[in-house]
């Protein structure tokens, strides 16, 4: 569990051809000095002086709200492409390969839409509350922000995460594999605050609908027990408001359950005592058995990880040496425990030093030391969280599932490092 | 005075009890039952939340024609938005369709759907009798309804769907304490009996096919992305006509890049005053002749030109 200070050096890897060329210029000036000096004591080129260093910058609040620096300008949201008939109701993926520690930047959480993304006004908004309570309300953004708040630490994944992997490799990296997967400090009020607030029957009361104001209406069962528990009305992620592409200005946040319940653009919640079996929990977002009978209801995300560095796509430049392993593991159903490592494709497995902190229903980044000898290897990560839960192969899963069911797809993920250094999906 | 004393502190008592009550509860304003009515659209399968209201097979077909068609098929066929129709008996099979006759267990999931979400460009634009009908006609389309069927607030629940008994709540997902259907475990050593198979990965060419480049997609001074299709500084150097009167080692109309390369060993800010040089062109530091402004090379290949000169100019 304690993070060990991190070997030095990390940056000795060549740059790359393709790298933009002020960046590879530094880069490479920067890895021969240190190499020429360290090598002979000799003669170095002395340090060029940047120009930044002779300049006067632009002056404060040039970018009243701040943007990435210019260089970061491809480290955005994708969609995959052929994966959804419309660009209104579909993905856009996070690009975890580009990302530290566990927060997603506001800009990069995976956004998916059912019918386009709303623009709505938090002055007109309201959330009407009603069904089986003593008193039906409807509340303002204003009455919403005065309720008294809680700020907590969740992860958000879509039930359909890595479901075009079941049948096979199908996507190039771990952006399309795990991207529907983000985690923010999520602000905003606990859901049996505002069930306190107008007097749930909490005799008849078995369930609740929540409804999105978006042209979909999108609408999900979310049982009481859960609403009771750690469901959050959420207005503020990360510090600010919500984004638009993710709910703005009131979503629901329903922890350690498929994303589709935590619905965006929050207007109407009703109670009631039986689950309304909504397009989006029995036609889709259920998971078909290969005996052809749907799971329903099948809200929690079991415990999964994935590394994100190195993964597809990327290739290793020094054939031979250090490098971090790095990654994410969750769970729905609490805190990781233990993530193991392994680069021999399941042979034998390495324990990894996990980042604090370690939440409940949240990321945890998980790291490990590897010194690659320059021969292929078949890189793995394998959590087990607070209930003793191990991570299982995807073999093990299609015994049971099939390769049909599109959702909850939480196996082992691998990745082949070939001997060129190139990164790839593989299934093994 | 003794009952003055008293009269204070029962004051004292009930503003603090006041002051006590939680405040927070009081907000939101109450909200009225026809109020809600406008918002309040969900139907259940038992029938609750449906509006009276009624429509045919056959004025279904007019309003689908009108409404639907465009984006689903005449049939319900389309397979570039979802098709409406077809499926039923597919679910167990190595290729299972899912539409709405084919999964669905109840028609009042199909009547909310369309009546919260369709049609897709202009949600809730029809009317309610409206919605019954093409309800009513894409059952028929998926032969669940005759020809002559008539739907209202009470048949509707009454239909019955193919995949009525399709669905199971009998799994361990609906609560965090439920049990997994699938067991590993955490084995540290020895864990395979045969070494491991890659049984999966992409077709050659498919990545770049559908992607396109994937370099961008990663930090380039990290790990780099393979780096095929990135031109030589050298090869910039020719496509930018720098190789008319230059050359790596030989003196031509202008100076050996090499020769560049050694006077400017030593000069720190090297980079910076060359390519000033370059873009304003001139004469004078190497000879009378004269390089030409060069402007319509892009600051990013001039950098790498300028990087690959100073280092010596070494062939690729
Ligand atoms: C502009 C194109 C368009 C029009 C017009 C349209 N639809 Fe759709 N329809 C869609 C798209 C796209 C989806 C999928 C939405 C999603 O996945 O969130 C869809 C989904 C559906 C579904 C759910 C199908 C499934 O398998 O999930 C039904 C039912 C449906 N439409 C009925 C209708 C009816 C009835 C009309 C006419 C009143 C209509 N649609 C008009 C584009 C359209
Ligand atoms: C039409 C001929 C011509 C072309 C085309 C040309 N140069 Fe030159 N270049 C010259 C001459 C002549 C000089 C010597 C100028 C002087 O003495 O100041 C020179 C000088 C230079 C120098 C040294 C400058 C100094 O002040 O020491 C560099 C570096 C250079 N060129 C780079 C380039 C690059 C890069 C390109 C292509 C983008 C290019 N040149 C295109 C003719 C050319």
């Amino acid at each position: 569990m304690q993070e060990k200070t991190p070997p030095r050096g990390r940056l000795r890897t060549e740059p790359s051809l393709a790298a933009p060329p002020g960046r590879r210029l530094f880069l490479r000036q920067l890895a021969g000095s240190a190499v020429l000096g360290a090598a002979a004591g000799a003669a170095a080129d002395p340090l060029p002086v940047p120009d930044s260093a002779k300049q006067l910058g632009k002056p404060v609040a040039s970018s009243p709200y701040g943007q990435p620096a210019r260089f970061e300008a491809n480290i955005i949201r994708r969609q995959s492409p052929g994966l959804t008939r419309t660009n209104e109701s579909s993905i856009a993926f996070t690009p975890l390969q580009n990302l530290f520690g566990i927060i997603t930047p506001n800009g990069l959480h995976f956004e998916r839409d059912h019918a386009g993304l709303p623009d709505i006004d938090p002055v007109q908004h309201r959330l009407a509350v009603h069904g089986l309570v003593a008193q039906p309300k409807l509340f303002s953004m204003d009455d919403i922000l005065r309720l008294p708040s809680v700020s907590r630490l969740h992860f958000i994944e879509c039930g359909a995460n890595s479901g075009m992997e079941w049948g096979n490799v199908a996507v190039p990296t771990v952006q399309f594999t795990h991207g529907m997967l983000s985690c923010a400090e999520y602000t905003g009020v606990l859901l049996s605050t505002v069930l306190d607030a107008v007097g749930v029957d909490l005799k008849r009361a078995r369930y609740l609908l929540a409804e999105g104001a978006d042209g979909a209406s999108l609408t999900r069962t979310i049982p009481l027990s859960m609403a009771l528990d750690d469901a959050l009305l959420v207005y503020g992620q990360n510090g600010e408001m919500l984004r638009p592409e993710n709910g703005y200005p009131l979503r629901l946040v329903v922890p350690g359950v498929q994303g589709v319940s935590s619905v965006k653009w929050l207007r109407r919640l009703e109670v009631g005592d039986a689950p309304w079996h909504t397009r989006e929990e029995t036609l889709h977002y259920s998971d078909l058995m290969p005996d052809g009978i749907s799971r329903q209801f099948t809200w929690i995300q079991e415990a999964k990880s994935v590394i994100t560095s190195p993964s597809a796509g990327m290739t290793l430049l020094d054939k031979g040496g250090y490098y971090e392993i790095t990654g994410l593991a969750w769970s729905g159903r609490g805190r990781i425990k233990r993530v193991d490592v392994s680069t021999d494709g399941g042979r034998s497995w390495h324990t990894a030093r996990l980042q604090e902190p370690v939440l409940s229903k949240a990321l945890t980044r998980f790291r490990h030391d590897w010194v690659w000898d320059g021969t292929p290897a078949l890189l793995q990560s394998r959590c087990v969280d607070d209930t003793g839960y191990v991570q299982p192969l995807l073999r093990q899963l299609r015994e049971v599932r099939g390769t049909r069911s599109i959702y909850h797809n939480n196996a082992i993920q691998t990745w082949q490092v070939a001997a060129d250094g190139g990164v790839h999906n593989v299934q093994l | 005075m003794c009952s003055s004393r008293l009269l204070a502190l029962g004051l004292w008592l009930i503003a603090a009890s006041a002051s006590a009550a939680p405040a927070w509860e009081a907000l939101g304003k109450p909200l009225a039952a026809n109020e809600i009515a406008s918002w309040d659209i969900d139907v259940r399968p038992d029938g609750v939340g449906l509006p009276p209201g009624h429509g045919s097979v056959e004025e279904g077909q007019v309003v689908y024609d009108t409404h639907c068609a465009s984006c689903h098929g005449t049939f319900g066929e389309s397979t570039d938005y979802l098709a409406l129709a077809g499926g039923v008996g597919s679910l167990g099979t190595a290729t299972p369709q899912r539409t709405v006759g084919s999964k669905l267990d109840y028609a009042t999931t199909l009547w909310d759907y369309i009546n919260r979400a369709m049609p897709f460009n202009r949600s809730k634009a029809l009317s309610v009798n409206e919605v019954y009908a093409v309800t009513a006609y894409v059952l028929n389309l998926n032969d669940i309804l005759p020809a002559d069927a008539v739907l209202d607030e009470r048949s509707l629940p009454q239909v019955e769907m193919p995949n009525r008994k399709g669905f199971t709540q009998a799994h361990g997902m609906m609560r965090a304490d439920g049990k997994p259907d699938v067991r590993n475990t955490a084995c540290m050593k020895d864990c395979l009996k045969t070494p491991p198979q890659v049984s999966s990965a992409l077709p050659a060419g498919f990545t770049h096919q559908l992607y396109g480049e994937l370099g961008p997609h990663f930090r380039q001074f990290m790990v780099a992305a393979p780096a095929a299709a990135a031109p030589t500084p050298a090869a910039l150097a020719a496509s930018n006509g720098c190789l008319a009167c230059h050359a790596a080692q030989q003196t031509r109309v202008g100076p050996a890049f090499a020769d560049v390369a050694r006077r400017y060993a030593a000069v720190a800010d090297a980079p910076a005053q060359l390519r000033q040089k370059v873009r304003a062109g001139g004469s004078g530091v190497w000879g009378s002749a004269l390089m030409p402004p060069q402007t319509t090379v892009t600051d990013a290949a001039l950098d790498q030109i300028l990087g690959w000169i100073l280092a010596g100019a070494a062939a690729p």
